[in-house]
């Protein structure tokens, strides 16, 4: 009989991603991007009364063979940068220029090559895939639709590439029901991997799923990303995650990018007030990090994108804010003391080891004054 | 005595494919003015064991004790419960947009769990519920207690229910996943303001979720939950330094940031299992890499481990297998390497298999 083969736990933090380096070419430029969302009222003549600001100019460079990681709050718009980038919602303004070509004003016949090389895997693995179709023919829609592969070709290609996401290749027709939510991301995957593409935008490809899956289809991305010299732009909430994975981080705020920086950078030194306050909220699974970090606590909620603040669109917000930052707009640009490529756009951003102020004492007083009166009312009730 | 002392409680529902084991035996307590955290997957039985603490799963058979100051929760007749849910044990849930009411004004609701419970005026109560909205720091609570939950942005409504919750200062909140569908700054504020009022009103809070990052900054116990059983509990240093049971290891290990990671993550294989069709012995058997003999055959009871005072786990490595680093996992290697037996290793291959990711049904 031979030696049955045991599993050997990688030790952790052991292995690492087979090498990749980033160059310094520029796949993507994203340039001066605006996305606004009409508003409209009216029943027979449609009037516009107002827009969403989603994207307001947006300036990004991606380069090949890196992750670029999209951060920021819901409605800072980052899921309308990445559907801008892979042409899903037409520009209002601004270029998206792919490998050297202005994508941004092709039309859909022109657009078709592009979108070989363009692809994109979305958060909720329920919805984006068809229920009623099995999952061979929704991995082989690209090879079809494209024309790229015959159908006893395309049988072979969609195993294959079943079996590189870490599908049985014999579940080729199966509902996407019978699958669980981690094995749906990974259809997701192979779909988006289907036609070889050069770029890939993740738009929250592991919020909807377990920890203990998340972690599987992190390790997959990053196994094709050396495999196939995939280059991702990585939108997630969760900054351990995007900590994890990306080469470069933007942060979003109301539809402007406030900072760009490598991750390290980002993550060791932030300069902009709202990246700071960001970073502190983020709760480490690490009891020693997560207790002895001084949380900058933001008050208030975002402001609306239909009427966003004048000037710096964080005043409202920043406890660093002084009346400039209500008047004028603070350009993205390189601060004294940086390293290249770390921007930021502040009048007043972050000195190295300076710690922000956020909480108000009021909170404490307010609890004080509800424990004092509320005393009487709860000891006469009962019952 | 413990505030609330659950022993042996367990929870199914009858279903038509079949007998839903939710909780499986889980003992717990939790003390005056603290937090116990559990964590959990989706389907670990965390959030079914809330709901049965306040008499919230009707159609499931509850067997099992939850001794809150020296009373049985579970034994409790409805109208019994009703005068302890809300009054002295509050629930704040995940989704507020549909645990408040779409129909009724946030005042009117927070009113009404005021005056259910407490013999006040409809004006007195009112001003009772503008002051909690102000208190959780909603801005302009004399115009919000007039509005409609749909006015209000998550974290606002969040907000209001934590102020409904709060209302009638209980000695026990129960929150289950407080924070997950709402922004880092937001769960930062919440959070502020949940462990302010806590140490105002010396309240102790059950902390329900599957985030490790905020287990990590709030809670002082934590219990972590495999398929409706407990699998470890510690207090928080000592259940993120020294884990005993190879799910917690593995948790920890699959998240970014987590303490003893970096570099590539090591995600757990496979997917948590069917409460309907459970695997024998320990439950987490077929996805734990030093499953034994004894894993598949026989399901472990809760033992002291040498990790810390009040450190168990229901795992039969021994009680010293403690720790995150290598070290520690060869230590377990080691051990498991003399005890394995055939059936482990025919469970092996297909773990194998799994992790080759030529198999992963």
């Amino acid at each position: 009989m031979p030696e049955p083969v045991l599993v050997e736990l990688p030790p952790p933090g052991g292995k690492t991603p087979p090498a990749r380096r980033p160059s310094a070419e520029t796949l993507l430029r994203v340039e001066d991007v605006v996305k606004h969302f009409p508003i409209k009222r009216g029943i027979l003549f449609k009037r516009q009364i107002g827009s969403v600001q989603a994207v307001e100019g947006v300036n990004l460079e991606v380069h090949r063979g890196e992750t670029l990681g999209l951060v920021g709050e819901t409605g800072c718009g980052k899921s309308t940068l990445a559907r801008c980038i892979t042409r899903l919602h037409p520009l209002t303004s601004g270029r998206v220029v792919f490998d050297g070509v202005d994508i941004s004003r092709l039309s859909a016949r022109q657009m078709r090559p592009y979108r070989r090389r363009l692809q994109m895997i979305f958060q909720d693995p329920y919805g984006s895939l068809n229920p009623r179709r099995r999952v061979g023919s929704i991995i082989g829609d690209p090879l079809a639709i494209h024309g790229v592969a015959e159908s006893s070709e395309r049988k072979r290609r969609v195993q294959e590439l079943m079996e590189t996401v870490g599908l049985n290749p014999e579940h080729y027709n199966r509902f996407p029901s019978e699958f669980s939510g981690g094995q749906r991301q990974r259809i997701g995957v192979a779909r988006a991997l289907a036609l070889r593409p050069t770029l890939i935008v993740c738009d929250e490809p592991v919020s909807a799923l377990d920890v203990s899956v998340q972690a599987q289809i992190i390790n997959l991305l990053e196994d094709l990303q050396g495999e196939f010299g995939l280059t991702y732009v990585f939108i997630a909430h969760d900054l351990a995650v995007v900590e994890h994975v990306s080469d470069r981080v933007a942060v979003m705020y109301l539809g402007k990018v406030v900072e760009l920086a490598d991750t390290a950078e980002l993550f060791g030194s932030p300069r902009h007030p709202y990246t700071a306050a960001l970073l502190s909220a983020s709760m480490v699974a690490d009891p020693e990090k997560a207790r002895s970090s001084h949380r900058v606590v933001l008050y208030g909620d975002v402001p609306s994108p239909i009427n966003p603040p004048t000037g710096c669109r964080f005043h409202t917000r920043c406890p660093k804010a002084q009346s400039i930052c209500s008047a004028e707009e603070p350009p993205l640009e390189m601060k004294p003391g940086d390293p290249p490529g770390h921007l930021t756009a502040c009048h007043f951003p972050v000195q190295r080891g300076e710690t922000l102020v956020g909480a108000t004492p009021e909170f404490h007083q307010a609890a004080a004054d509800f424990v004092a009166t509320s005393q009487g009312t709860a000891a006469e009730g009962g019952g | 005595m413990s505030l609330l002392s659950v022993r042996d409680l367990t929870v199914s529902f009858p279903t038509s494919d079949g007998v839903v084991r939710a909780v499986r035996g889980l003992s717990f307590d939790v003390e005056a003015g603290r937090t116990l955290g559990i964590v959990g997957e989706t389907g670990s039985g965390k959030s079914v064991t809330a709901l049965s603490l306040l008499g919230l799963n009707p159609g499931a058979d509850i067997s099992g004790s939850a001794l809150f100051e020296g009373r049985d929760l579970i034994a409790m007749k409805p109208d019994e419960i009703r005068r302890i849910r809300g009054a002295e044990i509050a629930m704040i849930f995940q989704d507020p947009l549909s645990s408040l009411h779409p129909y009724y004004r946030v005042g009117w609701q927070i009113t009404e769990a005021i005056r259910t419970h407490t013999r006040v005026s409809r004006a007195q109560a009112m001003r009772q519920a503008v002051e909690l909205l102000r208190l959780v720091s909603i801005p302009q609570p004399e115009r919000r207690v007039q509005a409609f939950p749909h006015e209000l942005s998550g974290g606002m409504r969040q907000r209001a229910m934590i102020a409904m919750a709060l209302a009638l200062r209980p000695k026990l909140l129960i929150a289950d996943e407080p924070t997950t569908a709402l922004d880092a700054t937001v769960q930062a504020q919440l959070m502020e303001l949940l462990g302010g009022m806590q140490r105002e009103l010396g309240m102790a809070m059950i902390v329900i979720t599957h985030d490790l990052g905020l287990v990590a900054t709030v809670a002082d116990t934590v219990l972590v939950m495999y398929a409706g059983r407990g699998a470890e509990s510690a207090d928080y240093q000592t259940i993120f330094r020294s884990p005993h049971h190879p799910y917690t290891r593995g948790l920890l290990a699959s998240i970014p940031g987590a303490t003893g990671s970096g570099g590539r993550l090591v995600p757990i294989v496979g997917q948590p299992p069917s409460l309907i069709r459970i695997p024998s012995g320990c439950a987490f058997h077929p996805r734990c890499p030093f499953a034994m003999d004894a894993c598949v055959r026989e399901q472990p009871t809760p033992a002291p481990v040498r990790g810390g005072e009040g450190h168990w786990s229901a795992c039969w490595l021994p009680p010293d297998a403690v720790g995150v680093g290598a070290d520690a996992d060869n230590a377990r290697r080691r051990y498991v390497a003399s005890r394995r037996g055939p059936a482990a290793l025919r469970l092996r291959g297909v773990a194998a298999a799994a992790a080759g990711g030529i198999l992963h049904a």
